[in-house]
């Protein structure tokens, strides 16, 4: 958004606007804050840790929980979830297996469900098909999935597969719909600087709530 | 191991205020304008959210490596603005067998405000002499006629935005214009009105409207908790602390964790706090003629207790040995709910302002219900920015469903139906909350621990508390009232109903952060620790301006 544009929408012209220096130091800030997407490689920009929070963050990012192996299962894990379609890519376009890293070694307690997860999977490949999940085909691999995706079917020996595969749904629709792919596609339009008046006349037809 | 130094300042303040948060921030910003010498020490470091270094508001959901997802150091998510929460390194507290508590704290600049919903409600007539009215708890030396000319004052100066009903008890204020409502709220206000439930415009201390050049005015992020770089939301570091400094007369000493209120061992008056650095670990004092705490309720009854003397051999202010008792935090009970109605919305702006644009008051009559005393309902929903948890537990929902074609849908799945499910359920929910008025018990308290000190040595606390069926009761009517809405909208619960042994679904003690009670102000010296200007009844020059000398929250 350019500055002049950003005042207005603050409420503000952009003339005459020297009056309200609060208004004005957010726009700069807002603009300031913005994602600069010439800057790839840092994994995040700042944004306004405390020094224990800088260091915590820190910390995890030079760790690596998961092995390349198990990066590579959880890749084409996250995207049976969520692939790509008409909208929009698919959850390791839109960065997911690197979250779930992230947040295993933010949050301990998904690591052995995680890990362990992953293994059962493996097994399970192993089991039936002589191979691990990444090395199976894709009706293989969907063979497995269709056994664990749907937790009312209760088939004998899955309940861990499918706790496991409920856990990975959550964790990638998280990952996906918070990214900024996830956000283009559910259409949001908001965090950006806005004179609120109400739900659009349509809508509000649309419910019959227009006479309300 | 660092030298434990003492040193004590060589001025002598007019006032020593502890605590930078609402009561703090206000008693700094009125007696540094009517001239006197103040000092602010508060615990933890130094916050503006205009300041880019502290800023998370307008951050995207990816800016942050968690999605925004909440961490030890970020109890309410990655973005919000309350650096501590229930569990601080360093600083514990404890509670006894079979009892709960659980404390939070903001450790910066401004306290818990920066963070905070901004629900900015009076008290009303009947509030003040409740025991009065229902036998229970303790009636306030004061009535609403004391207080309203400050609230009028509070409205004008602080800005809160709301409607004037003309109802009894929630009484009408100098309200700013209040927003239009979401979609939902358009919805709760249809279906609330057929149920007889009163369903208005919130009270929250956001500007709609610019009330000073300081200021800015609200731009619909929606981010209060992250605390606005405009300070278009109240604070009390951004809106009393940051103005007071300006008349030369307020210093404020960060990373100040005071230890003692010092007094003079002849005349038993105050004469200053020691404090530690928590940088340096050094040992201070500061001197004072007038002390004030405003640390919070539990704080600020931790730091009279543990300043003992032969003098005041149970503690400051405490000859009653009411400090520490009487402790309460509102009722909290909640429930969220999926609306079919509002599958597949056409999508637009509906960020708002940060929280709730209708809420509703208490609306029944006690004399009818088998609890005292009542709660309001806040509401949330709409199309939020997505962030961790989006979606979270679809599997329990999407089988509920035909999809688009009327097809029956099987729970949970995979692939590009799963993604099109996410789309499709997007602002549909809607959730609500009651916050409601707990009875303050003399059993119900914080006392000094015999044996924990914190990471500067200094006496933690140890809590006791249990709820009552008064409590009990209430959320049930709570869940009751939800299920209620939520059927009138044509909605399905996403949860059970708790029953009796979840205490049906009634928050822990604390989790509301609303606790008061623990210096209550009376007019007996006996049976109160603070009279009813909030000076305490031993010690004529010490005042207490946070939440401890309530009798009671309110609902």
């Amino acid at each position: 958004m350019k500055r002049r544009d950003l005042l207005k929408s603050l409420g503000l012209s952009s003339l005459g606007l020297v009056g309200l220096s609060p208004q004005v130091q957010a726009a700069e800030n807002i603009l300031y804050s913005g994602p600069d997407k010439k800057k790839k490689k840092q994994p995040w920009e700042p944004y306004g840790r405390t020094e224990d929070e800088e260091a915590y963050n820190a910390k995890l990012l030079v760790e690596q929980f998961f092995n390349p192996k198990e990066m590579e299962t959880l890749g084409v894990f996250v995207d049976i979830i969520i692939p790509k379609d008409q909208h929009s890519g698919s959850a390791t376009d839109a960065g997911v297996p690197d979250f779930i890293e992230f947040m295993a070694k933010d949050r301990p307690n998904l690591q052995t469900p995680l890990r362990g997860g992953l293994h059962w999977i493996d097994s399970q490949a192993t089991k039936r098909f002589g191979q691990v999940f990444t090395k199976c085909s894709d009706a293989q691999r969907l063979e497995i999935v269709e056994d664990i995706a749907y937790p009312n079917r209760k088939n004998p020996g899955m309940s861990q597969g499918v706790a496991f595969f409920s856990l990975m749904r959550n964790l990638t629709a998280s990952g996906f719909w918070s990214s900024q792919m996830g956000l283009a596609d559910m259409g949001y339009q908001g965090n950006t600087p806005n004179q609120w008046d109400g739900v659009p006349e349509e809508v509000l037809k649309q419910y019959g709530l227009d006479k309300e | 191991m660092r030298d434990i130094q003492f040193k004590a300042t060589p001025t002598t303040y007019d006032v020593i205020i502890v605590g930078s948060g609402a009561g703090g921030g206000m008693a700094a910003y009125e007696l540094s304008k009517a001239g006197a010498k103040v000092l602010v020490l508060e615990a933890g470091q130094h916050y503006d959210p205009a300041d880019p270094k502290y800023i998370t508001q307008m951050k995207w959901p990816w800016q942050s490596p968690r999605r925004g997802a909440s961490t030890r150091f970020r109890p309410f998510g990655d973005f919000d603005a309350a650096y501590g929460g229930w569990d601080i390194d360093g600083e514990p507290y404890t509670t006894a067998p079979g009892t709960e508590f659980k404390w939070f704290r903001s450790r910066m600049l401004g306290g818990r405000t920066n963070h905070w919903g901004r629900i900015s409600l009076r008290f009303g007539p009947d509030d003040f002499r409740r025991k009065s009215i229902d036998g229970l708890g303790e009636d306030w030396p004061i009535g609403y006629d004391d207080v309203k000319p400050f609230y009028d004052e509070v409205d004008s100066l602080l800005g809160v935005f709301g409607s004037n009903e003309g109802l009894p008890n929630d009484p009408d204020g100098i309200f700013l214009p209040a927003p239009k409502p979401r979609l939902h709220e358009h919805l709760l206000k249809k279906h609330n009105k057929n149920l007889g439930i009163t369903t208005i415009p919130s009270r929250l201390s956001i500007l709609t409207k610019p009330i000073n050049e300081e200021r800015g005015s609200c731009f619909y992020c929606s981010q209060c908790n992250r605390a606005c770089m405009a300070y278009a939301d109240f604070s009390s570091s951004s809106c009393l602390i940051k103005p007071a400094l300006k008349t030369g007369n307020l210093d404020v000493i960060n990373y100040a964790m005071v230890r003692e209120v010092l007094t003079d061992a002849k005349t038993g008056l105050c004469t200053g706090v020691s404090y530690v650095d928590t940088q340096t670990m050094e040992e201070k004092t500061v001197r004072g003629s007038i002390v004030v705490l405003a640390a919070s309720a539990c704080e600020t009854s931790r730091l009279l207790l543990n300043s003992k003397s032969p003098r005041f051999p149970e503690g400051l202010a405490n000859s009653s040995g009411v400090v520490g008792k009487y402790l309460h935090d509102s009722t909290g009970a909640s429930r969220s709910a999926i609306i079919p109605m509002l599958f597949d919305r056409k999508r637009y702006n509906e960020d708002g302002v940060g929280g709730l644009h209708v809420y509703s008051p208490w609306w029944l009559d006690n004399k009818k219900l088998d609890f005292p005393r009542g709660y309001h309902i806040e509401y949330w929903g709409g199309m939020g920015m997505p962030a961790y948890g989006f979606g979270w537990g679809i599997e329990n929902i999407n089988g509920m469903f035909p999809d688009r074609s009327g097809n029956p849908r099987e729970a949970g799945g995979y692939g590009t139906a799963l993604k099109d499910d996410y789309r499709r359920f997007y602002g549909a929910y809607v959730g609500m909350a009651g916050r409601g008025e707990a009875i303050a018990r003399e059993d119900n308290y914080c006392e000094i621990d015999p044996e924990k000190v914190d990471k500067f040595g200094i006496p933690v606390l140890r809590f006791h508390y249990t709820h009552s069926d008064h409590e009990r009761l209430q959320a049930k009517h709570m869940h009751d009232t939800f299920e209620q809405i939520i059927h009138e909208m044509g909605g399905i619960p996403l949860s059970d109903k708790p029953g009796a042994d979840r205490d049906y679904g009634l928050n822990a003690p604390g989790e509301i952060i609303h606790e008061v009670g623990t210096a209550r102000m009376g007019n007996d010296p006996k049976r109160s620790a603070l009279n009813k200007y909030q000076q305490a009844h031993d010690v004529k020059n010490l005042f207490v301006v946070d939440a401890a000398p309530f009798p009671l929250t309110g609902r």
